[in-house]
């Protein structure tokens, strides 16, 4: 699946949106803190297809942004920029800059592996390892650190305590990370990814494959991480977007249309197409 | 034409691909357990407790294939354990990392052709490769072999099993920062490994009934041999030359041979299909 056919398939250039007027540099939304990640002028390529066209946008630490847009706009693209997981299909590739702390991760010399300790990621479909619940977790602290099996025990009960999952599953830890159901199954992954102890913690669509009731454990799991995470999620829903993320970033066709605190963009869009999406005129 | 016309034809049309069909199943069906029956008829009476502790005997004397049945299974053995890892390795670098690379390709396309490459083949080249250097017949030859025979079948079902692992599984163990080599180790081949069992016992069930190429490598020997550097008896040696000799005995002994064979093989086959369908069970 490439991007320009979901485009040209989902999302109609529709003759009356003009050029975005992407104000970066404009203090649309003011910290408190330095940003977390600064992205500067992030272009992507799959092969020769340009999916995104200069990217400008400050991630702030302790708080939620949501990537929102219809299919094919980018914002998985962009999400997959900031751990540089593309890496792994050969004819895609990242331009500009992006800093975490400062810090180019898109340098050539990069440690891709210190990078992505440091940058969870959970995806859409659940994705357990073929291994039991215990192993699933420990798998990722044992890459890192060198600790006893008792330290190990705490830090995987720790994990899922933060995943909301101990409860449920503290009695079955030897068996397979795959016998459990689907919404168990992401909070695993997100149990998974925090127990790495990562700084940015990326979502891509974490809750489109799970019931109603999984998605609020979710979004509550969201809500409850954010105190330590930089939390950057993609999501289809509007919903969702308005009410699990601080600031809110609207892409389309691979461009930056607006980013500002999320209530600004649900209540007071400045630009036209962010406001005909999240009423549904389109996307 | 009329609806109701176009229907009874229709029904006619499939009435006959359904007779067809079915008759063409029943046909194939009859063979097998016509060959299966022949089988158990001619290969009964060889049964009792000579065949399994007796060597070949001369003809007009008592006697059984012991020899025979040790050879298969250490000729066989051998060359699994040499094709598997050559198979598995190969199938890897395919699957996993020559995903761009020019030569994967024509790795693959190789691979294709020693496939379906008649193992009389085979059997020359080990003869020209190591029994002519080494001067005599030997079941290292054999082995060896037998082994070329492994590798193309295990590479195929492999890859192919490798390439079942969804990348979303290869994703989220890249995405906690793992290297490579581990992702493929711990998680993809945990992943695949049921499959890739299968692949390495449809190859010992092809191996167990080859031939040709035994016929210039290991040959034959009338008596008990564990010496892997010399002539090793081996059942479908044995088979085909008791079943062609004059000799009644030699025939049953034969029979029994076939017999023995061809339920080992069955027996694989039913394993590995067992194996396949619990994989699928739980993916």
């Amino acid at each position: 699946m490439t991007a320009d056919l979901s485009l040209t398939v989902e999302a109609p250039r529709a003759p009356t949106l003009g050029r975005p007027v992407v104000r970066p540099q404009e203090p649309a939304v003011v910290a408190q803190t330095a940003p977390k990640v600064v992205i500067k002028d992030v272009r992507f390529y799959y092969n020769n297809y340009e999916a995104l066209k200069g990217i400008n946008l400050a991630l702030h630490d302790k708080r939620v942004t949501a990537f929102i847009g219809p299919s094919g706009c980018g914002k998985s693209t962009l999400l997959r920029i900031l751990n540089r997981i593309y890496e792994l299909y050969p004819g895609q590739r990242a331009t500009g800059e992006v800093l975490v702390d400062g810090h180019n991760i898109l340098d050539a010399g990069q440690d891709l592996n210190l990078l992505r300790a440091k940058v969870g990621m959970v995806f859409q479909k659940p994705t357990p390892f073929p291994m039991s619940i215990y192993d699933n977790i420990a798998f990722g602290i044992r890459l890192y650190e060198r600790i006893s099996p008792s330290e190990l025990d705490e830090r995987v009960e720790e994990a899922l305590r933060r995943a909301a999952l101990w409860d449920e599953v503290k009695d079955k830890l030897r068996q397979s990370g795959l016998s459990l159901s689907g919404g168990q199954q992401q909070r695993l992954c997100i149990a998974r990814a925090v127990a790495v102890k990562p700084e940015i913690l990326l979502l891509d669509e974490p809750a489109s494959a799970l019931d109603p009731i999984s998605t609020q454990r979710i979004e509550e799991l969201i809500a409850e991480l954010k105190s330590d995470y930089c939390i950057v999620i993609v999501t289809h829903n509007m919903q969702q977007a308005a009410r699990s993320s601080d600031y809110t970033a609207f892409m389309y066709l691979g461009e930056l249309v607006e980013y500002s605190e999320t209530e600004a963009i649900f209540t007071h869009p400045r630009e036209k197409r962010t406001e005909d999406y999240i009423t549904g005129r389109f996307g | 034409m009329q609806a109701a016309d176009l229907y009874a034809r229709r029904r006619t049309v499939n009435g006959i691909y359904l007779a067809l069909s079915m008759a063409a199943t029943a046909t194939g069906l009859a063979i097998l357990f016509l060959i299966l029956w022949t089988l158990l008829r001619n290969g009964i009476p060889a049964l009792g407790s000579d065949l399994f502790t007796e060597t070949t005997p001369p003809p007009g004397s008592r006697g059984g294939i012991a020899n025979a049945i040790y050879g298969s299974i250490v000729m066989t053995a051998v060359a699994t354990l040499v094709g598997t890892p050559v198979g598995v390795l190969t199938a890897t670098y395919l699957a996993e990392f020559g995903a761009g690379s020019r030569i994967a390709p024509v790795i693959r396309f190789v691979n294709d052709i020693l496939l379906s490459a008649p193992s009389i083949i085979i059997g020359l080249f080990v003869y020209e490769l190591m029994v002519l250097r080494m001067g005599h017949f030997s079941a290292w030859a054999g082995s060896v072999a037998l082994a070329i025979i492994v590798v193309p079948v295990v590479v195929r079902t492999s890859e192919d099993m490798l390439r079942l692992v969804p990348a979303s599984l290869r994703e989220a163990a890249t995405a906690l920062g793992t290297p490579q080599w581990k992702v493929i180790v711990m998680v993809i081949y945990r992943a695949a490994i049921q499959g890739m069992l299968t692949g390495v016992m449809l190859a010992v069930a092809r191996i167990g009934g080859e031939t040709a190429p035994l016929l210039f490598t290991a040959l034959n020997n009338q008596f008990w041999s564990t010496n892997m550097n010399g002539p090793m008896a081996n059942l479908p040696f044995v088979i085909f030359q008791f079943a062609m000799s004059p000799y009644a005995d030699w025939q049953v002994l034969a029979w029994g041979g076939a017999m023995l064979i061809t339920i080992a093989i069955l027996l694989l086959n039913i394993l590995a299909r067992l194996l396949a369908n619990w994989s699928n069970r739980s993916p």
